[in-house]
């Protein structure tokens, strides 16, 4: 019986070996393409897509994530899956020189840096993060100049945004991306960090929960009572919006807490639109809508 | 001592610590509140942000604690009195997972419809937990005289494995918004802002705590084996299906207001048997009293521990759970 327990685990151990050595033999450490040499491109991340575009390597793009939707020639592109669910078969099969993955995607990057392809990881993070990644992206792909051009652009823009609203009063904002439907159970609002707090401080708003160092705070109706915004921002993406025939009730949702400033004077706001809550190379739009909708008379 | 006298002062002694929980509860909060504004009639209460913080936040939750609390520690006493095994709970046929797709479905397909003041999610849920109920009660009714708790047991276990499965397909088509809604509604969460959902579930609360009182005796004589029982006069395929209906009902309205909160339904019964003894006369009551008044407790931390942020009280409660049931599982009998 040992002997038997034995020799299995020494034949076990055979196999693994052999296994080992012939990933380390497919494992050829591929020459790092760069620039123009990259020719097809997958992107896992809308927003990373829009950047993509925007630098001029749009048309090298073969394959995008299942979320993304802009530019609309994308929705032509075959779909790959996305953050949790990368379909690996289809990826490879689209034969890439790059893939923009999320940062999270561990997995993934292993699998494709395996049989050498060339990955770009990207993270969500702050406004800033925004412009440095475009340039990251351009210089990755062989469009340095358009890159910094658009880079630029955009930084100019926001920087519009900030003087104009500069002198203005700072209304005290809660910024809300995702609860249940007629009710404020399940709430999500801006925290401190990320670029939707970023946008909201930029378009001249004081984010309530700007002492909660996360992106996303799970707000109980006591933080929201206590918070006492001035404005209530709703933002979700374009496909995220209420029916129209729904907003009256949307809006009765907050009716409960009368204390709160903007349910009393009625500055209940809903944006939706992909160019607030994708941060990509229109962020300066999105945060162009969220200052008119802080300052309709300065922004209009 | 007589029962009577048994059951008063078991009543007596966690009825007060259910009441004491629930009058201090409110007190306290992510936020400093004044006392004397929140009882301030001369400030209108529109106006009144401490008061709201009161009556609008804090009471309706602790409210939500003491209800969810006690639905679910008394339903895990039926429970686990009806399949006579010590590791049933609330959830163990199916009734939160059914639950639980119909909230995830409600929630991923952004349903908006409201009934007397109730939101899809809650609607959909108890929806759910009907449907399941309905499943498990047919299947195991379908080949016998009665229930048959081998195969209750067997249809809940394989319709919560069956309802997970949907879950996980229901997910595949949720953004990325709506997988982090539904991963907080797993975890549970008393925050109710509002009456509407404990008015709602009151009536299905009320027959289910007025069958549980009528059920103590006939699950004493079940704990004796089905065969002891119904030669003492017990009709047990009777005393089955009231104990399965009305545990379930709970469940389902448990349910509907906090998410399946894990662990109320299996520790508390457990503590209390522990303290008054395997009474289901008493342990009946005081499950319930003492698991209000557990859950008002856990929501308490919940919102203080890591103020300002709140963290939902699912967490805290499997935190306290968990390593307390490895314990009673180790433990010498």
């Amino acid at each position: 019986m040992r002997r038997a327990i034995r020799a299995s685990v020494a034949l076990w151990l055979f196999v693994a070996a052999g296994l080992i050595q012939v990933s380390a033999r497919t494992n050829h450490s591929a020459a790092q393409l760069s620039g123009h040499q990259i020719r097809r491109i997958i992107s896992l991340v809308p927003a990373a897509t829009e950047m993509l575009f925007a630098v001029g390597a749009g048309p090298r793009v073969v394959g995008v994530s299942s979320y993304d939707t802009y530019p609309p020639v994308v929705k032509t592109l075959p779909s790959v899956g996305a953050l949790i669910d990368p379909n690996v078969e289809r990826i490879l099969s689209l034969k890439p020189d790059l893939v923009v993955i999320y940062g999270s995607q561990t997995d993934l990057k292993q699998q494709l840096t395996r049989v050498g392809i060339s990955v770009f990881e990207y993270r969500h993070a702050g406004l800033a993060d925004v412009t440095q990644t475009i340039r990251a992206i351009g210089e990755r792909t062989g469009d340095k100049t358009e890159a910094d051009r658009v880079a630029a652009g955009i930084e100019r823009d926001l920087e519009d945004i900030r003087v104009r609203a500069r002198p203005l009063p700072k209304p005290r904002t809660l910024l809300v991306f995702g609860r249940e439907s007629r009710s404020l159970r399940g709430l999500y609002a801006s925290g401190g960090l990320g670029f939707l707090n970023d946008m909201l401080e930029a378009a001249g708003g004081a984010n309530v929960f700007t002492g909660i160092k996360l992106e996303a705070v799970q707000a109980s109706t006591e933080q929201v009572l206590a918070a006492r915004p001035d404005v209530i921002l709703e933002t979700r993406s374009t496909s995220g919006a209420f029916p129209a025939g729904e907003r009256g009730a949307e809006i009765d949702a907050w009716k409960s807490l009368a204390s709160v400033p903007a349910v009393r004077n009625g500055r209940i706001v809903f944006l939706f639109d992909d160019r607030i809550v994708v941060p990509g190379p229109r962020v300066a739009e999105g945060t162009l809508l969220i200052a008119t909708a802080l300052h309709p008379d300065a922004f209009r | 001592m007589t029962v009577q006298r048994r059951f008063l002062r078991t009543v007596a002694g966690f009825g007060a610590l259910a009441i004491g929980t629930i009058v201090l509860a409110p007190l306290v909060g992510s936020t400093a509140i004044s006392l004397r504004r929140v009882f301030d009639r001369s400030i209108p209460f529109a106006d009144n942000t401490d008061a709201q913080i009161f009556f609008v936040a804090r009471l309706p939750r602790t409210l939500a604690g003491a209800m969810v609390g006690a639905l679910f520690a008394a339903s895990g006493v039926i429970f686990q009195g009806l399949l006579r095994n010590p590791l049933a709970t609330p959830f163990t046929l199916g009734v939160s997972a059914g639950a639980a797709l119909g909230a995830i479905v409600a929630i991923t397909f952004n349903w908006s419809i409201a009934l007397f003041g109730i939101s899809a999610v809650p609607l959909a849920a108890f929806a759910g937990s009907v449907a399941a109920v309905g499943i498990v009660y047919a299947l195991a009714q379908a080949r016998h005289r009665g229930l048959s708790t081998t195969v209750l047991l067997l249809a809940g276990v394989t319709m919560n494995a069956f309802f997970s499965a949907m879950i996980l397909f229901v997910q595949y088509f949720a953004s990325f918004a709506d997988v982090g809604r539904t991963l907080r509604w797993l975890m549970g969460d008393l925050d109710v802002s509002s009456y509407e959902p404990l008015v709602a579930a009151l009536p299905a609360s009320m027959v289910a705590f007025a069958v549980f009182a009528w059920l103590a005796r006939p699950l004493n004589l079940l704990s004796l084996g089905p065969d002891s029982a119904e030669s003492r006069g017990l009709d047990v395929a009777r005393a089955q299906r009231g104990a399965f209906l009305s545990a379930s009902l709970a469940t389902g309205a448990a349910v509907s207001i906090g998410g399946p909160i894990g662990f109320v339904g299996i520790i508390i019964p457990h503590l209390v048997r522990l303290l008054v003894g395997p009474d289901h006369r008493l342990v009946l009551p005081a499950a319930a009293l003492f698991g209000a008044a557990f859950l008002v407790v856990c929501d308490l931390v919940a919102r203080t521990i890591l103020a300002p942020i709140e963290l939902p009280v699912g967490v805290i409660t499997a935190l306290i759970g968990g390593p307390f049931f490895l314990w009673l599982l180790i433990r010498k009998p």
